[in-house]
C-alpha cells in the first residue's frame, strides 16, 4: 500500500494546481497585453518608429520650393543670402506645396522678419551683419532699398 | 447605464480596438534604413545671431504647446568677474527673438538648446515601462502611447530638454523630426536656421560634412564630465555654458 510522506498531502496538490492556473492565466495575459512589436529593436514598442516616421510634414524643405521658383534661387544663390532656407522668411509651407493652386503664401512683413536677424544686439557675432534699425531706416521699410533675395543695398531704392 | 448585457456586447469591440492599439501603423519610410545612419546635430555658437527661427519652427513643426520647448535659445552674458556666474537669459524660449541687451562689457554669445540624444542617456535609464528609447539611428523618443507619464525622465534629463505635455500628459522632447529625417529631409530646427549655426549630422555618413568639421575644429558636448554620450557638438562653447 502507498504511504505518503506527508499526511494529507491532497490540500498540497490543490494548492498547486490552483498556483499553476493562476501562472499559466497569467502568460496568456502577458501574451496578450504586450504588443506584438515589444522588443523589436530593444525594450520597447518598435512600431513606436513607423508612428514617429508617419507623422505629415509643415516645412516642406528647401528642395520642393526649389523645383518649382527656380528663378527665385538664382537670384538667392548670387547674394548673402544664398544659406538662408526658403521658409525660414516664408514659414511652413508644405501645404502650399502639395497644392500650390489652392494655398497661397502670405508675404511676409519685412519690418518685422528683417529685424528678427538684423536689428543689432551686443550677443550676436560681430561679424554678423546688424544695425539699429531705428536709426538706420527711419522708419522706411526695409524692401525700398533692400531686395529680400538679395538684400546688398541699392541706393535709390532699386530693386533687381 | 451600463447592463451586464451591453457590457458583454462591448467588450468584444473593445478587443478588437486594443487590438488594433497592439498592431500600430505599418512601416511608412520603406527607402530608409536604421541601421546606416547615426544621428546627431552641429550647434556653431559662432553663427547663432539669436532669431529663434529654430525655436519658432520646431514648435510649428511638432505641434508644442505654448510656453513648452523642445529648442531654446540661451542668451549669455559671462562678466569680466566674476567668470562663473554668467547671467543667462531665455524670454519664451527665444521664440521671439531677444530684447537687446543690458548687460555691457564682457562676453555676449547665445547658444542654442535642445535635446543631446545621449547614446548613454540617464533618461531612458530611468523610464520604468519602456516608453521611451534609442532608436537603431541613434535617436531618443519617446512613445507617448506608452508612456505613463510619472516624470522620473524629466528628473533624470541633465539637460532639462524633457518635459510633460500639459494635456496629454505623457513626456515630451525633441525627437530631432524623426518624421523628417527618416525621408531625407534635415530638420524643421535646421532648415530653418538662417546662418547655419545648427546642422543636422549623420555619423555614420562617411560623406557628411560633419566629420571634416570635427577633424579640424575643436568641438565640445555638454556636461561632458556625465558621460552620457552626448550628439549635439557644440563649436565654439564657452566655458561657462552649462
Amino acid at each position: 500500500m502507498h504511504v505518503s510522506k506527508f499526511k494529507d498531502a491532497e490540500h498540497l496538490v490543490r494548492l498547486a494546481v490552483a498556483c499553476g492556473i493562476v501562472f499559466v492565466l497569467f502568460l496568456v495575459a502577458r501574451a496578450y497585453f504586450i504588443p506584438k512589436s515589444f522588443g523589436q529593436y530593444g525594450h520597447y514598442r518598435g512600431n513606436a518608429l513607423a508612428e514617429q516616421s508617419s507623422k505629415p510634414f509643415v516645412y516642406a524643405g528647401h528642395q520642393v520650393c526649389e523645383d518649382c521658383h527656380s528663378d527665385v534661387l538664382a537670384v538667392k544663390k548670387a547674394g548673402k543670402h544664398a544659406g538662408v532656407n526658403c521658409e525660414a522668411c516664408h514659414g511652413p509651407l508644405a501645404k502650399h506645396a502639395e497644392a500650390p493652386g489652392s494655398v497661397t503664401p502670405q508675404l511676409p512683413d519685412t519690418a518685422v522678419l528683417c529685424a528678427r536677424c538684423h536689428e543689432e544686439n551686443i550677443a550676436k557675432p560681430r561679424t554678423f551683419p546688424q544695425v539699429a534699425i531705428a536709426q538706420h531706416s527711419g522708419g522706411a521699410l526695409c524692401k525700398s532699398c533692400h531686395q529680400p533675395h538679395s538684400p546688398l543695398a541699392q541706393p535709390g531704392g532699386k530693386q533687381s | 447605464m451600463i447592463t451586464r448585457r451591453r457590457m458583454l456586447m462591448l467588450l468584444p469591440a473593445a478587443a478588437l480596438a486594443w487590438e488594433y492599439v497592439l498592431a500600430g501603423t505599418p512601416e511608412m519610410a520603406p527607402n530608409y534604413n536604421r541601421s546606416e545612419h547615426w544621428w546627431g546635430m552641429l550647434l556653431d555658437i559662432s553663427k547663432c545671431i539669436g532669431c529663434g527661427n529654430c525655436v519658432r519652427a520646431c514648435s510649428t513643426e511638432n505641434d508644442v504647446p505654448e510656453g513648452y520647448f523642445r529648442t531654446w535659445v540661451e542668451r549669455y552674458h559671462v562678466a569680466d568677474w566674476p567668470q562663473e556666474t554668467p547671467e543667462v537669459d531665455s524670454p519664451n524660449g527665444g521664440k521671439n527673438g531677444f530684447p537687446p541687451s543690458k548687460a555691457v562689457g564682457g562676453k555676449n554669445f547665445f547658444v542654442p538648446k535642445m535635446c543631446n540624444h545621449c547614446a548613454d542617456s540617464p533618461c531612458t535609464q530611468v523610464c520604468p515601462v519602456g516608453a521611451t528609447f534609442h532608436t537603431p539611428d541613434g535617436v531618443v523618443l519617446v512613445d507617448s502611447s506608452y508612456c505613463v507619464g510619472c516624470r522620473y525622465c524629466v528628473q533624470a534629463c541633465p539637460y532639462g530638454c524633457r518635459f510633460l505635455h500639459p494635456t496629454k500628459r505623457t513626456a515630451e522632447k525633441c525627437s530631432l523630426c524623426y518624421h523628417r529625417i527618416t525621408k531625407g529631409l534635415t530638420t524643421a530646427c535646421c532648415e530653418n536656421c538662417p546662418t547655419g549655426a545648427r546642422q543636422l549630422a549623420d555619423l555614420k555618413n562617411p560623406a557628411d560634412p560633419i566629420h571634416e568639421f570635427l577633424k579640424t575644429h575643436s568641438v565640445q558636448v555638454l556636461k561632458p564630465h556625465l558621460a552620457t554620450g552626448a550628439k549635439a557638438f557644440y563649436y565654439d562653447l564657452d566655458g561657462a555654458v552649462r
